[in-house]
């Protein structure tokens, strides 16, 4: 029994976790149909800015998150800004080819950032020191109280981000943009303005994400392709750019990655999931909830 | 499809062949004036990103310059030629290609990873270049000698084997845990790699021989980012201590033993934990981490040691890793046996070092006859390298083992229980 509530507890957390940085990743794939594959490296940044604030300027777990969640944000609006609107914008490429010009880049930036963090910090793994410490006991379960706290924060940041969404003028300018991007120009909206927006939430998300996953688990600079890979898998089987089939794939994926490794082995705990994808990927295509 | 590749492929590798056959010609010709003044090379190949891998260069570039400023060696300037290789044995054997062929190096210093060691080995062998290891631990880079001694005489390891490793934790532990804290088992928790292999082998075996009952034996992947699940099986086995063998992880496991409150000690090889960096990249969370290690900081196992480090402190800014002892040790001993071999001539140079009797920074370092099951194996022990134990206390190393060089006492933080304790 005690084995149930651990899995329950653990996967919870873990899965959370997985929707928050997927969310994200979704969104700006569901409006501007960019594939950011520097994610991952995004989310390494931050964790290490938040760390290196504890550690070498000694900050204290609040600054340091804000620190990190502060480069999250400014290094996702200097990847719109610097990688992925001059080639939206260029006339030199081809329409149909800047799709892959921009993955293409968006890899490369990645891999620039990585490796930057490399040659700085060292590929040795950081964490983010925790903001709640201790640990609380439920149903006979010790977890940390980092564990509640991350869920908790997912969840807020999710239900602000759905309430910014479906809630605000703004918000719907986003949505209608990812249904019809030329039918919101012809309503007056600037789609630069909105891709610009969406480039600054996804940095928010993405810094939370990151710092979050710093204090809970830990990551090196290697961890930006592995990252990048599951935000990835998710979106893919949840359905690309369909935020709530990312949030239902999160906890596909991250509730079987926990059932595995604690039944199975931890060093099994990726295959299943990947296998579940391979197998979404023959019977529907599409993923779960996506609409192309 | 295979044939028109190989078909293309011949004008080149014709090419190529030329160009090797006039290299070498041309440097078969050369060594005569080569030996006069030109510096003895040695490479040195090491990821740089890494903090196990930056001392590596730094502390032999140190050493380089330590012996050249003394009049080098038989009248020649030592000078060190560094590569990266990302930890990745294709790298690594492209560097150690360019080395030996285009930079024509005496000998080189590789890497700490045993699987890229493994990589390197056969080519120290083709292209006859004397190759040290600072950092690897497999037993298989020295079972390999054994296996086909006239190929592969020119690797050296110039670090204890995994085997030697586990034996110097056990008899730490015989006295640490089971005569001090009187435990009375065990569960073995070790990363999936190369160099664990043989190290669980030979926990299994000598954890009982100490007293100590082994309940599990758990190997994860690498990979490995949440180690709840890891955590939680053991806690439910309730062994008196975890035995680790971690290198490639450290940081991961450590935070989340501390987050979680594992109430069980962690005890053993943790090799990240030996860097002077580790208080700060877990924010403290290895306070009590237990590791074995052959240096430490204000340890001084020979009056090599500390002079060793503080000249590092001083011109890096920070302490060396565990390899950067070894590497700074290498290339005195490196010197050492040329100028005994009075050449750099490859065979010489192996003659000379298997007779290498040089007390270094670690130890007595002295390798095992090829007549043993690990030649060029360092021999481990009392008389020559006995290793340390070490634990992280208020952000600091402290040595607690043996007790001759011990500078402090067993210390856990709170949530750990160590039930008959005296």
């Amino acid at each position: 029994m005690t084995l149930f509530w651990q899995i329950l507890i653990d996967g919870f957390a873990i899965s959370s976790l997985y929707a928050l940085g997927a969310t994200g990743f979704a969104l700006i794939f569901g409006v501007s149909g960019v594939l950011n594959l520097s994610h991952g490296a995004l989310m390494v940044a931050a964790v290490v800015a938040a760390w290196a604030a504890g550690a070498d300027l000694h900050t204290g777990p609040y600054a340091g998150a804000a620190i990190g969640v502060a480069v999250g944000f400014a290094l996702s609006l200097l990847t719109y800004f610097v990688v992925v609107q001059p080639l939206q914008r260029t006339r030199k490429i081809r329409e149909e080819e800047k799709e892959i010009f921009i993955l293409t880049a968006t890899l490369l930036w990645g891999i620039m950032i990585q490796q930057l963090i490399a040659y700085l910090y060292t590929d040795n793994a950081k964490t983010v020191d925790p903001i709640v410490q201790g640990v609380v006991s439920v149903a006979g379960v010790r977890t940390p109280a980092n564990e509640f706290f991350t869920a908790i924060i997912c969840w807020l940041v999710i239900a602000l981000l759905w309430l910014l969404v479906n809630r605000t003028r703004a918000g719907k300018a986003v949505l209608a943009a990812s249904m019809n991007p030329r039918g919101v120009t012809l309503l007056g909206v600037e789609l630069s303005r909105i891709y610009v927006a969406i480039w600054a939430i996804y940095g928010l998300l993405v810094g939370i994400a990151g710092v979050l996953l710093g204090m809970f688990l830990g990551v090196s600079s290697y961890s930006a392709g592995p990252l990048t890979a599951s935000a990835f898998a998710i979106v893919v089987l949840g359905g690309l750019g369909s935020v709530p089939g990312a949030l239902i794939a999160a906890y596909v994926v991250g509730y079987l990655e926990t059932v595995t490794a604690y039944l199975i082995s931890p060093a099994y705990r990726t295959i299943p999931a990947l296998l579940l994808l391979v197998a979404v990927m023959y019977v529907r295509p599409r993923g779960l909830l996506g609409r192309r | 499809m295979k044939r028109t590749d190989r078909r293309g492929m011949r004008a080149p590798i014709l090419a190529t062949l030329s160009a090797g056959a006039a290299v070498a010609v041309l440097s078969l010709a050369t060594p005569a004036f080569a030996q006069a003044n030109d510096p003895i090379k040695i490479g040195v190949i090491a990821e740089a990103t890494a903090v196990a891998g930056s001392s590596i260069p730094q502390a032999a570039q140190l050493a380089a310059d330590e012996i050249n400023a003394a009049g080098g060696v038989n009248g020649r300037k030592i000078q060190i030629v560094s590569y990266d290789d990302h930890s990745t044995a294709p790298e690594a054997v492209r560097a150690f290609q360019r080395a030996v062929s285009q930079d024509h190096v005496n000998a080189v210093i590789a890497s700490y990873i045993s699987e890229v060691v493994l990589a390197l080995e056969p080519w120290a062998g083709r292209l006859k270049t004397v190759t040290v290891t600072p950092g690897a631990a497999s037993d298989v880079i020295t079972q390999n000698i054994a296996k086909d001694y006239d190929h592969l005489k020119y690797m050296f390891h110039g670090y204890a084997t995994s085997t030697s490793i586990a034996d110097a934790t056990c008899a730490a532990a015989k006295d640490l845990l089971v005569g001090q804290l009187h435990m009375k088992s065990a569960v073995v928790m070790s990363e999936d790699a190369a160099w664990t292999t043989p190290l669980d082998v030979e926990y299994l075996k000598c954890l009982p021989q100490i007293g100590l009952k082994v309940l599990d034996h758990i190997r994860f992947s690498p990979d490995t980012t949440d180690f709840t699940p890891i955590f939680n099986k053991i806690e439910g086995e309730k062994p008196d201590v975890i035995i680790t063998g971690i290198s490639h992880v450290g940081v991961q496991p450590t935070v989340q033993w501390k987050q979680q409150e594992v109430p069980i000690p962690m005890f053993g090889v943790s090799s990240q934990a030996t860097n002077s960096s580790f208080w700060n990249d877990t924010n403290g969370a290895t306070e009590g981490v237990l590791f074995q290690g052959f240096s430490g900081p204000d340890v001084a196992v020979t009056p090599k040691t500390l002079p060793f480090v503080q000249a590092f402190v001083k011109r890096f800014g920070n302490t060396p890793s565990y390899c950067g002892y070894t590497a700074y040790d290498e290339v005195y001993y490196i010197a050492d046996a040329i100028k005994r071999a009075g050449s750099t001539d490859p065979d010489k140079l192996v003659d000379a070092l298997e007779k290498t009797d040089y007390v270094g920074t670690i130890g007595r370092v002295e390798f095992k006859g090829r007549d043993t099951a690990n030649p060029h194996a360092l021999k481990i022990g009392p008389q020559t390298i006995t290793g340390l134990m070490l634990q992280w206390q208020n952000g600091k190393q402290v040595n607690l083992w043996p007790a001759n060089v011990a500078n402090g006492k067993v210390k856990f933080p709170p949530f750990i229980k160590v039930g008959s304790a005296d």
